[in-house]
């Protein structure tokens, strides 16, 4: 990991046993996956339903153990590493969900949850300044402080998405990895969430791993990006380079099937069916070889790693660009 | 095709109605695509129920209006009595195809029931008539597919099995209730592509909701945008994403991540939609209008025919211009 890197994940493998008609698969949810994270950035991961994005953000966090490669915080590899460390890297990185009413609480009130974080690792010194933190924090994500003794049910989508980051940041973390935080809520509200997390990255100096299946949100608020198919980067680097000239086949169709709020540009029917294979039945060779206009026999068996493809942290897992 | 006028949803007490859809309005014709777009809460998908007689009982009732299917108002039938009477040509698919399908029967014996209550056939050329219907889908494989389970099937293939099915009654109007949103991209267009085709083909009128106007800008013929419970605005595609002239058409495109590549802050619009029951008079959307002056919040606001086959709810509508 290089000097300005907060976070650094090598070779990260994380599978799942799944029983499917009396027998059992193994699923590689995410399947050596490398990252790094540089103080202060925001990087966006992106794909569609199951390939394995969050899976890497909760094995990230430490909400699902992986089975492989590691995952190091300011030089420690905390994982390994367990107690104390671990401890300190849970504090220092957080997690905001996709559903705000599932992952909080609704028998507390939006106050404890905020508060969950600091009251397991005693950082308050007493009640009153316990209060004085959340009303602070509650401020800080642009509520009201009376927030503090409402329940989630009183609240709306964009006010418990907003509770959701505020417990994420208190007390303020490095690492903010945010799983789809805005795909719950209306357009004019996902707007509004948005430039929170803009603002709170500035003021808080976080640096954030944003996973997405929009590219348009992932276009808005990451410096850099990373495509993910089947558990694997397909192709990753700055976010304007990589929207503006995708290289990977699968980066291309995932940015033409956009739907472009313009009616001049229609692209329908210029689609082929095909969907992405089983995750049980996972091919041999590239994942995306079945749907790919570019596929060769090379590619039906070996499968292509990532590699340097110029500048700027661009690389591409494809053996045919 | 269909007609729907001064339609009103209402909910709560006779005395005391609370309108979730007031005074809706619109045609769809043969062979168009209307798309109906709105927020969470503005009341789209009971637009769409009302429309069908789909409504929940007991729940929502309509108040008033009127929903005209190829001439015959069927406001008050149920579905069943739309079939005996002969009216029973329209359809209607959703967002979630699972929580729609019999998760332990057969996609060719789901299939075939509509087919056997539409057609009056059943067994062999019921199943034939299934196998027929998924080929129009475009699934791929469909003889073996008649006999999976919808859990066999991806989530693009369960919509096809819904789109299926809908078409059974050979509908002359198909309103579709977010049928992409639970889908990925790279399925979504392919799902939206089979519809522009259907409708076409069959020479269908297609009601589409949603509440993404990138979706509304790819499908959609005409679009009809709604916020509390009202349709702010009606015009052809192009004129609604040329020049929007209702300040919340503007807001909803303004605020879009696509639209803004690269910009430090995105636009928005402050403030959330108003609960049902606190509308009160003037314009629904003066509390979060930038433009709103003191008459705008006073008394209802006028519809305005801004040009042909354009209207808007506002008084004091923009000028036209394109979007920034």
């Amino acid at each position: 990991m290089s000097s300005d890197d907060i976070l650094a994940v090598r070779d990260l493998k994380v599978s799942f046993t799944a029983r499917r008609a009396g027998r059992k698969y193994r699923v590689q949810a995410v399947d050596g996956v490398s990252l790094s994270l540089a103080e202060g950035e925001v990087l966006g991961i992106v794909g569609e339903s199951g390939c394995g994005k969050t899976t890497l953000g909760r094995a990230i966090v430490g909400l699902v153990q992986p089975d492989g490669g590691n995952i190091a915080f300011k030089d420690d590899d905390a994982i390994a590493a367990g107690g104390a460390a671990l401890r300190a890297m849970r504090l220092n990185v957080r997690m905001v969900f996709q559903d705000p009413y599932a992952s909080l609480n609704p028998r507390r009130t939006i106050g404890d949850s905020v508060a969950e974080a600091g009251d397991i690792n005693g950082i308050f010194r007493d009640r009153t300044d316990r209060s004085a933190m959340i009303a602070s924090t509650l401020t800080a994500v642009g509520l009201d402080p009376s927030f503090a003794t409402r329940y989630p049910y009183e609240l709306s989508g964009g006010q418990r998405q907003r509770a959701g980051i505020a417990r994420a940041i208190l007390p303020t973390p490095s690492v903010v990895v945010a799983d789809e935080p805005v795909s719950a809520l209306d357009v004019s509200v996902q707007a509004q969430v948005l430039n929170l997390m803009m603002d709170l990255r500035e003021q808080l100096r976080l640096s954030m791993l944003f996973i997405s299946h929009d590219l348009g949100v992932i276009g808005q608020i990451s410096s850099r990006v990373a495509v993910m198919y089947m558990g694997r980067i397909v192709e990753r680097g700055a976010t304007r380079t990589v929207l503006d000239h995708p290289l990977h086949p699968y980066t291309r169709a995932l940015i033409a099937a956009i739907p472009k709020p313009d009616p001049s540009k229609r692209i329908l029917g210029a689609i082929e069916a095909s969907e992405p294979p089983s995750l049980f039945k996972r091919p041999a060779g590239c994942a995306y070889a079945a749907r790919c206009p570019l596929a060769s026999d090379r590619c039906l068996v070996d499968i292509p790693q990532l590699r340097s493809a110029g500048a700027d942290d661009r690389a591409l897992a494809c053996h045919n660009v | 095709m269909l007609s729907v006028r001064d339609l009103t949803v209402s909910l709560g007490p006779e005395t005391a109605p609370v309108d979730i859809v007031a005074g809706v309005s619109f045609d769809v014709a043969k062979g168009e695509i209307l798309g109906l777009v709105g927020e969470s809460g503005c009341g789209k998908s009971m637009t769409s129920l009302a429309v069908m007689g789909l409504l929940p009982q007991p729940g929502p009732r309509v108040r008033a209006g009127r929903v005209v299917l190829d001439g015959s108002d069927v406001t008050q039938l149920q579905p069943w009595q739309r079939v005996e009477a002969g009216h029973g040509r329209m359809a209607m698919i959703f967002q979630e195809p699972m929580t729609s399908l019999n998760p332990v029967r057969r996609i060719g014996d789901q299939i075939a029931e509509a087919v056997r209550v539409h057609d009056q056939v059943s067994g062999a050329p019921a199943l034939a008539r299934a196998r027929e219907l998924l080929e129009l889908v475009r699934m791929p494989d469909p003889a073996m597919q008649l006999s999976a389970y919808p859990h066999q099937l991806s989530g693009g293939q369960r919509q096809r099995v819904m789109i299926a099915i809908a078409l059974a009654c050979r509908p002359q109007v198909l309103i579709a209730d977010e049928p992409t949103t639970a889908l990925d991209v790279t399925i979504q267009i392919q799902i939206l592509g089979l519809l522009r085709e259907l409708c076409g083909r069959l020479d269908m009128a297609i009601l589409f909701i949603t509440h993404d106007m990138g979706v509304i800008a790819q499908l959609a013929d005409r679009v009809a945008v709604m916020y509390a419970g009202r349709i702010v605005e009606t015009a052809g595609v192009d004129a609604v994403f040329g020049s929007p002239r209702h300040h919340y058409t503007r807001g909803l495109m303004d605020c879009m991540p696509v639209r803004n590549a690269g910009a430090h802050r995105l636009p928005t619009v402050s403030g959330q939609p108003p609960a049902p029951g606190t509308i009160r008079a003037g314009c629904v959307f003066a509390p979060r209008c930038a433009a709103a002056r003191e008459e705008c919040r006073a008394t209802d606001p006028p519809r305005i025919a801004v040009s042909q086959g354009h209207q808007v709810l506002c008084a004091f509508p923009l000028n036209g211009g394109g979007p920034a």
